[in-house]
């Protein structure tokens, strides 16, 4: 039987003057990973942007649990958005949506 | 809950309302002691002043130099003259002698190695050694990590991989700072974390280095400087009334 593949969701903080839009938060995202990982740690990361709040500034991003460090490590290791200024902080890490919200 | 520790808030401690920008963001971020390297030639009130912003954002302040000498002549005068004044003394090691002779020297508390450079990181085994007998600590800085890009990067985490390793198995503690010189560059204690095991360095480790190590050097030196201290292991308990 194939086992279920476990998530991990990560609640994001976005730190900057400048606005961004989904697209450049995700490209934000998959840059690092790659940059820091190649493009095989990035095809394990299993990244999908869930939800992304651009007046609060902060994001709701899903990996595989197993690829959790990497993608942790990359989001930290973004400084820079279209050429500005930017902190990536994460906040909350959880297993399910419902207790990430929660907590 | 663990106290974090960021020894190297780069903040510009002349700008007043940047200084209050980051201590505050490094309060928010779960900081609770953070160390300001300043010049030699501070003032004391400019000190206290330092101190009064960060005790308001809720911050321990802790004095810091630190030291880039020519050569092991001018570090040991330095050191002399520096080393009462402040709490932690930090070493750029530009050369192997002088790499050498912090190593060995108890005064020193911190030692760093250029980042731009790795053919002069000069964190080997007998530097690990000179530095475990010494309790000095290797620091790293995460604001080089987050700064540099292609194959500079690659090859400085390359090169902490082996220091952290050679680290490892002399015993020498690894502390970890953010080295940040605007806010845009600082991360909490649980993203340096994540940030360290590109070095293999794991999570416990890492929390260690962000938290026990920096505390354990500041709260020693405290104890050093202070009117009590006689000389290691004896202190004035209490005096006799006058």
């Amino acid at each position: 039987m194939i086992r279920r593949v476990k998530q991990r969701y990560l609640a994001l903080k976005i730190e900057s003057v400048e606005s961004f839009g989904d697209e450049d938060i995700k490209d934000a995202v998959w840059n690092a990973v790659t940059q820091l990982f190649g493009e095989y740690g990035a095809s394990k990361a299993g990244l999908f942007l869930v939800q992304y709040d651009r007046q609060r500034k902060e994001a709701v991003l899903r990996c595989s649990h197993k690829a959790l460090e990497m993608v942790h490590a990359s989001i930290v290791s973004v400084t820079n958005i279209r050429d500005k200024p930017v902190a990536m902080h994460v906040l909350r890490i959880s297993g399910t949506l419902r207790a990430l919200k929660k907590s | 809950m663990t106290k974090f520790v960021d020894l190297h808030l780069c903040a510009p401690f002349r700008n007043v309302d940047q200084l209050k920008k980051m201590v505050t963001k490094s309060f928010e971020l779960g900081y609770r002691l953070v160390g300001i390297p300043l010049p030699p030639n501070v003032e004391l009130d400019e000190v206290e002043r330092l101190r009064k912003i960060c005790s308001e954002a809720g911050l321990d302040f802790v004095s810091r130099v630190d030291l880039t000498p020519k050569n092991t002549n001018e570090l040991l005068a330095n050191l002399r003259r520096l080393r009462r004044k402040f709490e932690v003394v930090s070493v750029l090691c530009m050369s192997k002698p002088i790499a050498r002779q912090a190593a060995k020297d108890r005064r020193v508390d911190v030692l760093s190695f250029p980042v731009a450079k790795p053919r002069n990181r000069f964190f080997d085994s007998a530097e690990a050694e000179l530095a475990s007998e010494s309790s000095s600590s290797l620091e790293i800085d995460m604001m080089s990590l987050l700064s540099l890009e292609g194959f500079l990067r690659i090859r400085l985490i390359s090169s902490l991989r082996k220091e952290v390793a050679i680290a490892k198995s002399f015993r020498v503690p690894v502390v970890i700072s953010s080295g940040a010189a605007n806010d845009y560059l600082l991360r909490g204690p649980r993203d340096y974390s994540a940030l360290a095991m590109l070095f293999d360095m794991d999570s416990s480790l890492a929390f260690k280095a962000l938290s026990e190590v920096p505390r354990s050097i500041v709260e020693r030196n405290r104890l050093k400087l202070s009117s009590d201290f006689v000389a290691p292991g004896l202190r004035v308990v209490r005096r006799r009334d006058p």
